[in-house]
């Protein structure tokens, strides 16, 4: 049967995870020609690592990238709390991520509260 | 009264530490995705303050693909204030490049590999100066385009987690399709400048806000 690997990763599985690990854990299943939905997304530090990492594999005639997708992160909470988690540098949480292989996943459309992507296989 | 008292105390004993501390020039860096018009804007302003210029600009992506530096730029705002600072020209930022798209500018397939492992290093290298060199950032973004682009809600999530004073600009406002407004509404939580780098509209708005954010 011909198709394409979606691994669907959890927040637990990911928490138990050191951001190298996770970041090798993305980059070998999407350059395996699979789809890697993350449960939470990574936070920033990581992300950044991911792209700088991304670019360092990218080879000519072979992995091009990925496309990532995430929800805008949720609002901070309005009022005292808001105020509060401000003060104390809590930041909004990533939150469910898709990723794949540039040449083959595109984003069709993002929301607030919907991703909509087409897949190819190779 | 009083308050404009304090505010001008602040500022002069915030020179004076300055100088006693010998603080070092602040490094402000230029992100945004590619063809967003960084160098043009880079270019501007190490034009407009030393009389220099810093690097090429072509509509090919990632003509940009070292970060460069121009040191000792002292920018003045209309309001008298002024900033020392270092400004560092990076490659466009993406997660993605085929040296394919690069051969439909009519780049043969060598030099299209080349630009492409080129860009590639440059991107890590301005994730790198990101995480370790850099003091402030003006985002730059093209005010035609859709600014919801995953690396750009990204971006500014990484610069915000470091804690780096920031600076939004929507570029292109030459152009009819400009529309600056969604910029404001995509980012709300930081300052939005919309300018022109190619012909310099409303550029003073930015180096008065460069020197508040940045001083």
């Amino acid at each position: 049967m011909q198709g394409i690997q979606i691994d669907l990763i959890s927040e637990e599985r990911l928490a138990r995870l050191t951001p190298m690990e996770k970041i090798r854990l993305i980059l070998d299943d999407v350059k395996k020609g699979n789809i890697v939905v993350l449960e939470k997304g990574l936070p920033p530090e990581e992300a950044s690592k991911l792209i700088e990492i991304t670019m360092m594999e990218i080879m000519p005639d072979g992995f091009t990238g990925i496309e990532m997708e995430t929800y805008p992160a949720k609002e901070v909470a309005p009022g005292l709390s808001g105020i509060l988690n401000r003060v104390v540098g809590k930041r909004p949480e990533a939150r469910l991520t898709v990723i794949g292989p540039a040449n083959q996943l595109k984003m069709i459309k993002k929301e607030k509260d919907l991703i909509s992507a087409w897949v190819s296989s190779r | 009264m009083a308050l404009s008292i304090f505010v001008r105390t602040k500022k002069k004993l915030s020179h004076f530490l300055k100088v006693f501390f010998k603080k070092r020039r602040a490094r402000i860096g230029i992100y945004g995705p590619p063809n967003a018009g960084k160098t043009t804007l880079a270019n501007r302003i190490v034009r407009d303050w030393t009389g220099d210029a810093m690097g090429t600009v072509s509509e090919i992506p990632h003509e940009t693909r070292r970060a460069l530096r121009k040191e000792n730029i002292t920018i003045t705002g209309v309001n008298g204030d002024s900033v020392d600072i270092d400004i560092v020209d990076t490659p466009g930022v993406t997660t993605k490049i085929d040296y394919r798209e690069f051969m439909s500018f009519g780049l043969s397939k060598e030099e299209a590999v080349t630009r492409a492992r080129e860009a590639t290093e440059g991107v890590a290298e301005a994730m790198h100066w990101l995480r370790e060199d850099i003091d402030g950032v003006i985002y730059m973004l093209d005010a035609t385009l859709d600014p919801f682009l995953q690396v750009n809600i990204m971006m500014v999530g990484i610069i915000e987690s470091r804690k780096l004073p920031v600076i939004i600009v929507a570029n292109k406002i030459d152009l009819p399709e400009a529309a600056p407004n969604r910029i404001r509404s995509a980012f709300p939580q930081h300052p939005v400048v919309p300018i022109s780098s190619l012909d310099g509209s409303n550029v003073e708005q930015l180096y008065e806000i460069m020197t508040e954010k940045f001083g």
